[in-house]
């Protein structure tokens, strides 16, 4: 018995088939979901991958939150099915208010890609529980608009309640507030952050660390223990 | 103007077209008349005009280019060879794969942003239109003096445009090069390349075949944008007299050309086409006429079903039109359904235009009259050919006599230590991490290796490691001091980056950037320059697959520096054992590979400290090469070297600065016997490579270089947090990374 995560493509997923593998590395099964497809194919979990969905045109994310896809997924989010929003995911999952606050063009005007440090500040929730609390890992961050922001109020209360999950280190790479790397919902079963975890979970390629394939192995042993 | 009909055309001969403003010579324009019995419609002087430009028919170059199919040495590895989209080579495990580099040189130094994007834009739908997946991209850039305040404009509007386009079609960047030079001023090469991976059996060609198979178009609506671009923007200089040519550069959607990857590959993938095209230069002009050409000739379009952006263009305007992210395709009638549903899955706009006929004319209508008339051959093939007039230019004597190796050296050991710093720190040498930073280089989650290493690394197979690897090279410098030599040595560089990273070099695809060929100066840097290609290529035994010419880069009397950048393609078996740049463990010993003389002319060391161009470039021994690659290749299998750098400009002590402080770990150098420490450190000598073995592989590595017969000289250890020259100075490495990354943010964030 395995879990089945489904990975959505929307037109201009760029990252998809990499998680796919990520989540096929980690021993669950992939299950690839259409943007135009509402139908979730009963999967036990989704991540929504990075890219540029529909070209970050208007803004990054803000149309593919209104692809049928996301209506099962905001519905099922609700309802306690874990969802991981890597890069543009988490954009999406912000235009679709499963988390708070928004995403703004890197301070510095460019694209920027590193193999970034993080802190993993919160190890309670669906995806980060094989980490430990205050580990520091490097995971490879990528792109134009990952300027995390949201209002004092709104950062405060994340800050209260454990829920900023990851934060950068030593370098904030586009001008975040609060270093915020990454949040998660208030249940803890959506997450979003923006470096992508899918490009450090084999030793050969991308950043050459596994630093990011705890991401899924967590997932997948809450599923198995749950099912 | 009503419409100029062929039947029209028949009967007014007297009407002047301005053959002259769409860049045609009076001797060309009397052949276009010649050929069709009659005078051209406007629309058939469109496609000769822009067809026959230097661009897209290689008048003045074709001739030269020959040599590298007559010259092609004997390769198992080639499936198919020049003429097409992009060459295709068989690297093993039933995989194919394709690549090539191209220039957008012009349009990227009038609006550096979209020229850049549209230039990745163009060389990916090549690869797409092989039946290819593309699996990375690489960018071989160069641009005025660094510290010119036009290359603040024109470099970061690059960088941003390669970033921007390629970073948003989810291919990553792996290699290419960042040079400066004043003789880039106004003329920078914004050269792309790509890699495609495909099985044996999905190789696609440009053909249009079967009559009544549909001509589909689809991807972008046609707009008024780069209208006459091949034709006047690729074929001219630039001019300040004359008015503003911004309009002509085409704007790009990455967006929209990430849909039309998908949408062609799941085409493919279902069996759904016969033959393919992308557009690029000369839009529908060229690629109608060179699918019908490729085929038995016949080809019939309705241009009014061609999907416009802007209804009030002319069909003259959409034959010339180079909107970017469309497609042809030929489909068989029964299929065509199932090809319009894939475009829609993936929202792609797609729609017939015409159909294949068994006559052997393409004929093009416009309100159902007939505007085109005419052999697609001549207007694809048969354009003129230049013998432009050529001869060794008469200052090359003196240039060469102009001896870098007589150049004042350091005296002290001090000295010798600054000169190192400026090299370190100089623009060319300096890290270009600003740079590559801006491109993703993890997209699709097979690179191995990416720039800084000396060549990018794909793997293609995730079960078997099977793997190919990509180095771009050229050095203007050389080949100004001698073309002949110098483009050998543009691709023994190439070759030699392959080899160190493990990978057997099999095929190259080359771009050739040079100035005007009506300056016969120019024209015979050109010619030298092929013949130098051709015949290293046959002794290194790798075959062209195709390329690009990029004429005209001058601006006045100015011309760039012959500048050929040569893309060297080469497979490992299983990337596991490729041979990264940066030392991993202290003790291991350092071994020079090849022989170091004093060679300084159009040496980095020579630009830095002297601002110094003069003599004879490196000697070129191909053989040595061969020798070098095949020891390089054995020493990565057998893991018997850990770290291995390429040496080529700013010589020995710029490689190993660079592997120290990629490894963050130090190195002590101690000069061998018969060598002065400033020779052995700024040396450009050819057919070198320095290497870290571990202690236990000694034996095993020095018995094989002696073997073999290549020299192999230990010259240090991996040690320590310095790199410390024995007897002449030492700098840390945090002061090495200091200068090293402080230059290219100093002069362009």
């Amino acid at each position: 018995m395995t879990a089945r995560i489904g990975v959505v493509t929307f037109p201009g997923s760029l990252d998809d088939r990499d998680t796919q593998r990520a989540i096929r590395l980690a021993g669950a099964e992939p299950v690839a979901l259409w943007h135009k497809d509402k139908d979730l194919k009963q999967v036990d979990a989704v991540v929504l991958p990075g890219g540029f969905s529909y070209g970050d045109y208007l803004r990054a994310g803000a149309i593919s939150r209104f692809s049928p896809v996301m209506e099962s997924v905001v519905d099922q989010a609700k309802a306690g099915l874990p969802v991981l929003g890597i890069c543009n995911g988490f954009q999406v999952l912000t235009e679709a208010h499963l988390l708070p606050g928004a995403m703004l063009g890197n301070d510095h005007l460019h694209f920027i890609c590193r193999d970034q440090k993080l802190r993993v500040e919160n190890t309670d929730t669906a995806w980060t529980a094989d980490y430990t609390a205050g580990q520091e890992i490097h995971i490879p961050l990528k792109n134009m608009d990952g300027r995390y922001v949201a209002d004092e109020h709104t950062l405060d209360m994340l800050e209260a309640e454990g829920r900023v999950a990851f934060r950068y280190v030593g370098f904030n790479p586009n001008g975040s507030l609060r270093d915020i790397a990454g949040i998660t919902n208030e249940a803890g079963n959506v997450v979003g952050l923006m470096p992508h975890p899918e490009h450090a979970v084999e030793p050969l390629v991308g950043s050459g660390r596994t630093d990011g394939l705890p991401f899924f192995t967590s997932i997948l042993k809450k599923l198995v223990a749950a099912s | 103007m009503s419409l100029d009909t062929v039947e029209n055309a028949a009967k007014t001969p007297d009407v002047e077209l301005p053959w002259a403003e769409l860049g045609l010579k009076k001797d060309e324009y009397e052949r276009v008349v010649e050929i069709l019995g009659r005078r051209p419609t406007g629309a058939e002087l469109a496609m000769y005009s822009v067809m026959w430009s230097e661009h897209c028919s290689y008048k003045s170059s074709k001739i030269h280019l020959r040599q590298f199919g007559e010259k092609a040495p004997q390769s198992d590895a080639l499936l198919v060879g020049i003429g097409e989209n992009a060459g295709v080579v068989d690297v093993g495990q039933g995989y194919a794969v394709t690549f090539k580099v191209e220039s957008h040189n012009h349009p990227s130094y009038v609006e550096p942003y979209q020229g850049a994007a549209t230039g990745v834009g163009g060389i990916v739908r090549d690869i797409i239109a092989m039946g290819a997946r593309p699996v990375a991209v690489v960018d071989p850039l160069r641009f005025g003096a660094a510290d010119h305040p036009d290359t603040k404009r024109v470099l970061p509007g690059v960088v941003a445009g390669i970033g921007g386009y390629g970073n948003c079609l989810g291919l990553p960047n792996i290699g290419g090069e960042v040079v400066f030079d004043a003789c880039y001023q106004g003329n920078p090469l914004v050269n792309a390349g790509a890699i495609g991976v495909m099985r044996h059996e999905d190789i696609h060609l440009a053909k249009a075949s079967g009559p009544g198979n549909k001509v589909i178009m689809y991807g972008a609506r046609t707009g008024g944008d780069g209208i006459g671009g091949a034709s006047i923007l690729a074929s001219e200089t630039f001019d300040d007299a004359k008015p503003s040519k911004r309009p002509a550069v085409q704007v790009g959607d990455p967006f929209q050309e990430k849909l039309l990857i998908e949408c062609t590959l799941e085409a493919f993938a279902e069996k759904l086409v016969v033959g393919i095209q992308d557009l690029g230069a000369a839009g529908i002009s060229c690629a109608t006429s060179e699918l019908a050409s490729n085929g038995s000739g016949g080809m019939r379009v309705e241009l009014d079903d061609v999907p416009l952006r802007d209804s009030t263009l002319s069909p003259e305007e959409i034959l010339m039109s180079e909107s970017q992210e469309r497609m042809c395709a030929v489909v068989e009638p029964e299929k065509v359904a199932r090809f319009l549903e894939i475009c829609e899955k993936w929202d792609v706009i797609a729609t017939v235009i015409g159909e294949v006929t068994d006559g052997d004319r393409l004929e093009i209508f416009w309100h159902g009259e007939k505007i085109v008339d005419v052999d697609p051959r001549t207007v694809a093939h048969e354009g003129p050919t230049y013998e432009r007039p050529y001869a060794r230019p008469a200052w090359q004597d003196a240039l060469q006599a102009d001896d870098a190796n007589k150049l004042p050296r350091p005296s002290t050991s001090d000295e010798l230590k600054q000169q190192v710093l400026a090299l370190v720190s100089s623009p060319n040498q300096a890290s270009k991490k600003w740079i590559t930073s801006q491109y993703d280089h993890f997209v699709q989650g097979n690179t191995v290796l990416a720039q800084p290493e000396d060549s990018g690394m794909i793997r293609i197979d995730e079960e078997s490691g099977l793997g190919v690897a990509i180095a771009t090279d050229g050095n203007g410098r050389y080949a100004k001091l001698d073309p002949y030599h110098g483009a050998q040595l543009a691709l023994a560089e190439a070759y030699r980056n392959v080899a160190t990273t493990g990978a057997k070099p099999l095929a190259i695809s080359d771009c050739l950037n040079f100035g005007s060929p009506e300056d016969p100066d120019v024209m015979w840097q050109f010619v030298e320059a092929i013949r130098g290609l051709a015949d290293a290529c046959q002794i290194l035994g790798t075959p062209v697959t195709g390329g690009n010419v990029s004429l005209y880069n001058q601006t006045g009397e100015a011309a760039i520096h012959p500048t050929p950048v040569v893309a060297v393609l080469g497979v490992i078996d299983d990337v596991a054992r490729r041979t990264p740049v940066a030392f991993s463990e202290e003790g291991q010993l350092l071994y020079l590979l090849g022989d170091t003389r004093e060679e300084f002319g159009g040496s980095a060391w020579s630009q830095v400290v002297h601002d110094h161009l003069g003599g004879l470039p490196p000697q070129v021994d191909l053989e040595r090469e061969r020798l070098l690659a095949d020891i390089l290749i054995s020493a990565s299998r057998d893991g018997m070297v850990d770290a291995a750098h390429d040496l080529s400009d700013g010589g020995l002590i710029q490689a190993v600065v660079e592997s120290a402080m990629l490894g963050d770990k130090g190195a002590r150098l101690i000069v061998p016997d018969g060598l002065d420490a400033f020779t052995f450190l700024f040396s450009e000598s050819a057919g070198r490579a320095v290497v870290a073995v571990p202690r236990s592989e000694e034996l095993r590595f020095t018995d094989m270089c002696g073997a073999r017969g290549l020299p192999a000289t230990r010259i240090g250890v991996v040690d320590g947090d310095a790199v410390d020259v024995q007897g002449e100075f030492a700098l840390s490495l945090e002061e090495l990374r200091e200068v090293h990354e402080a230059t290219i943010p100093a002069l362009l964030a």
